[in-house]
């Protein structure tokens, strides 16, 4: 027990910077102040590496790489911000917006979305692909909480975070590809759920309009998805 | 001076767009000294007019008339807007798609119309089975995100193609703004 924990050095976008060897790109990258845009990531939750937003490029290696789940390696190189990285990152969201139904002007969490903000940050003011209009259900069974699947982009914050924090694993994901979705239970209502506690951890760490409180105006459905962090600290000092 | 010939065109929105336009106001005196609007809802001419150097579209495509409308206003325009996110996203009209148009006619003239319902066939324009953004029906130049874009937003991007720029219109505004 108890190695030395051994220090990587390497650069991001050209700077040296270093990090411990059990951290992220995106761990170090942020320790210096350095942007990589994210959607499935949340601090206090494990990465998955799932909605490629992250995605960086490594000198050496063909293809891109997801800053969240790559730990950093000695002497490598990376670039965060090229062109294609840009181009890709926005047509990522291009395609998560043509999936399902986005429409922010109605949408209750309109002004505090990530996705909604990440658009504005990556400068994608258009969707180029056809959209889908797929027709989603919403489910309002619940006393406190609504799940509206024409909102959700699957990235699995609420099964984590149910899972993982909570401790009840009330959440996962049904179906494949274009199919998936979130579930409560085995697929059933949320209001007839037997293993939600109703701890709403789900609903403040949902990036979009997905899974809301109900009852509450727009403007105080501001999440609280920086609780987190410390819930998922205070947990690990107690171990 | 040369002025350069701008146009508005409503399809299918609300028209917030164009009060958000109007919401310029004193701005409306100086954008107008380098331009004159040649054709919109708010003057008179009742044709679209030829040779359009800038043209803002609000709304979404969603009838025979907007399909019509739009493909002659790209036809003598130059640069074409997509102003505000009906245009840009289909935004609120697009929300009868995952329907279908035969739910929304039904919705709206038989089972809510106490007297002779029926669907109308005639003056009214058919309805297209799908609304869609502008872009996926013509070539869109410039997108205005907002649900309206502000004043602001939309003073700063006319003023940028005025001066034959192209505005970075994601730093202006976003969807649902």
């Amino acid at each position: 027990m108890n190695q030395p924990v051994r220090v990587k050095t390497l650069k991001i976008d050209d700077r040296d910077v270093s990090g411990r060897e059990d951290e992220t790109i995106l761990e170090v990258a942020r320790q210096n102040g350095i942007f990589i845009p994210t959607l499935c990531h949340l601090e206090g939750l494990t990465s998955i590496g799932a909605c490629r937003l992250c995605l960086v490029e490594v000198k050496g290696v063909s293809r891109l790489l997801p800053a969240c789940v790559t730990r950093v390696e000695e002497g490598m190189e990376v670039y965060t911000q090229s062109e294609r990285l840009q181009k890709y990152r926005r047509m990522v969201l291009e395609l998560i917006f043509s999936e399902r139904n986005h429409i922010c002007s109605v949408c209750v969490v309109n002004g505090n979305c990530e996705l909604q903000s990440m658009a504005q940050t990556l400068g994608m003011t258009h969707v180029s692909v056809p959209y889908r209009f797929p027709r989603l259900p919403v489910d309002a069974s619940h006393e406190r909480f609504v799940v509206d699947h024409n909102r959700c982009i699957l990235c699995t914050r609420c099964v984590r975070v149910c899972d993982e924090i909570e401790g009840a694993h009330t959440w996962d994901v049904m179906g494949r590809g274009i199919d998936s979705r979130v579930i409560t239970d085995l697929n059933q209502p949320w209001g007839e759920s037997e293993t939600c506690t109703s701890c709403g951890k789900c609903v403040s760490v949902c990036p979009t309009g997905a899974l809301f409180e109900k009852g509450k105006p727009v403007t105080e459905r501001l999440k609280r998805r920086q609780s987190l962090s410390y819930l998922a600290m205070m947990r690990e000092g107690r171990r | 001076m040369n002025k350069k010939r701008i146009a508005t065109v409503w399809l299918d929105g609300c028209s917030g767009c164009h009060m958000s336009f109007l919401d310029m106001d004193e701005r409306l005196i100086e954008l107008f000294q380098q331009a004159d609007l040649v054709y919109s809802p708010l003057v008179d001419p009742k044709e679209f007019p030829e040779n359009v150097d800038i043209t803002l579209v609000e709304g979404a495509v969603s009838s025979e008339e907007d399909l019509h409308k739009i493909q002659m206003v790209r036809a003598n325009t130059k640069i074409l807007v997509a102003f505000g996110d009906c245009a840009v996203t289909g935004n609120v009209p697009s929300m009868r798609n995952p329907f279908g148009v035969n739910a929304v006619l039904q919705r709206a003239y038989l089972e809510n119309v106490t007297l002779y319902p029926q669907v109308p066939r005639e003056v009214i324009p058919a309805l297209c089975e799908r609304v869609r953004p502008v872009h996926e029906v013509v070539k869109v130049d410039v997108f205005i995100p907002g649900c309206p874009p502000s004043a602001e937003a939309i003073y700063l991007a006319l003023t940028d193609l005025l001066a034959g720029r192209i505005p970075d219109t994601a730093k202006l505004t976003r969807f649902g703004a």
